[in-house]
């Protein structure tokens, strides 16, 4: 009797996960066990659904890819450029509202709002910002001429002043969130500190450096480690700024590369795609990792 | 005396660093929301200007004297923004709702039912929660083709229906919900489904709200999947829609219709933040990722 409950309880208890687990099985725990078998399978024809061999050809082939070594070197430039970038700009942003009281809700309304935009949408107008056409010179490059600067092409010119816009616009994009991670940390510390601080007479900068900083550093790690993830899987606002042919406009990320070999004029091969994005993902778990331990030496609990 | 005046001199020159400390303070944050707000501006302006009016513009100007809404006309009748607009909804609507209804399963069974393998069963869900779209979706979009879904709902939204994450927020609300309660409840007869139904559901409506809301916006602005699995033009979402208008509607050069549309796309969700500001806020500081 006592058995029959146990089991019609444990019975209900997976009944109620059953949903879940049949679309974690299918889209989540399959594919991951089967990226891992696509990548080694040498030669794989998507038509016919066979392969030759088993070996790291896949791997060795992507790595000698001139599109994907330059895919990995666009991707790391514009990680080392937007996350110091935009983590930093947003704590001197959140340290601003944080000090004021009047419009402080207007402000933060404001700076949220790129958060709930369409990416690919609003890169349009980025790009119309930033384009030189044979009618016009676009705004900012009519700015840049008043200032007394010669115009370029951001969108189709030189290779810097692409990547200039791609991570002013990824910075644009990212801001939202670390502004709303970080005024909220800085005002949850604790006010006595600043008290204390107050009647020994220390500086503001003072202040800042040894009581704010060392207060809110989780939360500066935490947006550091999610903003490394986040900026390594760049695509769509690359996409939203030089459209879907980025090997040509020499712009691809690697996840572009994942994406370009499983579909599209140069798809159709899941092999290479399961090699690139396998190896996307170590390099992910890689920095991670080396964030957690420099983190663990140097943030404050 | 002397004193006296010694300190009104501290005091006057404390007061004036305080002005500009907090003059400098405003005009920082002033700049950032000018270059917040000026795409919004732009994109806006843009279209209300008219095609003739945009291009002779070789200097662009800051404002239009004649603003048309004919551009907003051609979005609709030109490309088939309105079928975007009713697919992007109907995917936003129907995976939001199969997602619900999935999660509050799910979470209730680690919550609050006792069976064998619960732990080794959470345990393998949180570790899922490690594992990146980019290395799943490459066989999804095999399944998905090879089950021949591709240019259908199904095939859209059936990939995206879970979210670990969420059960794990949804699990840890309905654990603050006091166990009295629900033995209260068996006592009375009532049945699991109908305590869930009629206690844990509207107690932790706030927190369903907010993973409504953060699906919605996800939803919304999807764009690699559909990309992927879509290339029929009847079942584009807003994002491959807008993509598609860039590379091929209009006539390349329609810049000021191309904004009508981007207009119309923002819009909505625009407005749900701004009446859900607080919740949303609220929401994506606590399961929030982008960028």
């Amino acid at each position: 009797m006592n058995k029959k409950k146990l089991f019609d309880s444990s019975l209900k208890g997976w009944l109620y996960l059953l949903p879940a687990m049949l679309f974690l099985i299918v889209f989540m725990v399959y594919p991951l066990i089967d990226v891992f078998i696509y990548s080694f399978e040498e030669g794989y024809n998507s038509a016919s659904q066979t392969y030759f061999g088993v070996g790291g050809y896949n791997y060795s082939y992507v790595l000698h890819d001139p599109y994907f070594l330059q895919a990995v070197k666009n991707t790391f430039i514009l990680v080392i450029i937007t996350v110091p970038l935009s983590t930093g700009i947003a704590l001197l942003i959140s340290t601003g509202i944080n000090s004021i009281k009047p419009l402080r809700d207007l402000f933060q309304t404001v700076y949220f709002l790129p958060y709930v935009t369409n990416t690919l949408a609003v890169g349009l107008v980025f790009m119309i910002l930033f384009k030189k056409t044979a009618y016009s010179d676009g705004l900012i490059n009519l700015l840049i001429t008043w200032f007394g600067g010669s115009s370029v092409d951001f969108i189709d010119g030189p290779y810097w002043a692409k990547m200039f816009v791609l991570c002013f616009y990824t910075i644009w994009v990212v801001m939202p969130f670390k502004i709303l991670i970080l005024t909220s940390a800085l005002s949850s510390v604790n006010q006595e500190y600043y008290n204390a601080a107050k009647v020994d007479g220390t500086s503001k900068f003072r202040t800042f450096m040894r009581i704010t900083l060392p207060m809110i550093s989780p939360m500066i790690f935490y947006l550091i480690i999610t903003g490394f993830i986040g900026a390594f899987k760049a695509y769509s606002d690359v996409v939203a700024l030089f459209g879907t042919d980025l090997n040509a406009a020499e712009m691809n990320t690697i996840v572009g590369y994942v994406y370009d070999m499983l579909y599209g004029d140069s798809g159709g091969y899941p092999s290479y795609a399961s090699a690139a994005a396998i190896i996307l993902f170590a390099i992910v778990l890689t920095i991670t990792c080396i964030n957690l331990l420099i983190s663990k030496k140097n943030v404050h609990y | 005396m002397e004193n006296g005046t010694d300190y009104k001199k501290i005091e006057k020159t404390a007061k004036r660093k305080k002005t500009v400390v907090s003059t400098v303070t405003y005009v920082l944050l002033t700049v950032w929301a000018v270059i917040v707000l000026f795409p919004f501006y732009w994109m806006i302006l843009t279209s209300l200007k008219s095609y003739g009016a945009y291009n002779s513009e070789y200097i662009p100007k800051f404002f239009t004297l004649s603003p048309t809404l004919q551009n907003y006309a051609d979005a609709f009748t030109t490309v088939s923004l309105g079928r975007y607009l009713i697919n992007t909804t109907i995917f936003t609507v129907v995976t939001t709702a199969i997602m619900l209804f999935v999660i509050t399963f799910a979470a209730f069974a680690f919550a609050r039912l006792d069976f064998k393998g619960k732990n080794i069963a959470f345990l393998v869900f949180l570790s899922l929660m490690m594992i990146p779209n980019e290395l799943v979706i490459i066989t999804n979009f095999v399944t998905v083709t090879n089950l021949d879904m591709r240019n259908s709902f199904p095939g859209l939204i059936l990939p995206s229906v879970t979210s670990v994450f969420y059960i794990y927020l949804l699990k840890e609300n309905f654990e603050q919900i006091p166990d009295s309660l629900y033995f209260a409840a068996k006592v009375d007869g009532t049945s699991d489904l109908k305590y869930l139904m009629k206690v844990m559901i509207p107690i932790s409506r706030p927190t369903l709200i907010t993973i409504t809301i953060l699906k919605v916006i996800e939803c919304w602005n999807s764009y690699v999947w559909p990309r992927l699995i879509t290339d029929d033009e009847n079942y584009f979402l807003v994002s491959n829609g807008i993509q598609e208008i860039r590379e091929n509607g209009f006539g390349r050069e329609n810049i000021p219709a191309m904004m009508a549309a981007v207009v119309v796309i923002s819009v909505p969700l625009i407005v749900l933040f701004l009446i859900f500001r607080k919740k949303v806020m609220e929401g994506v500081s606590r399961g929030g990722t982008k960028g």
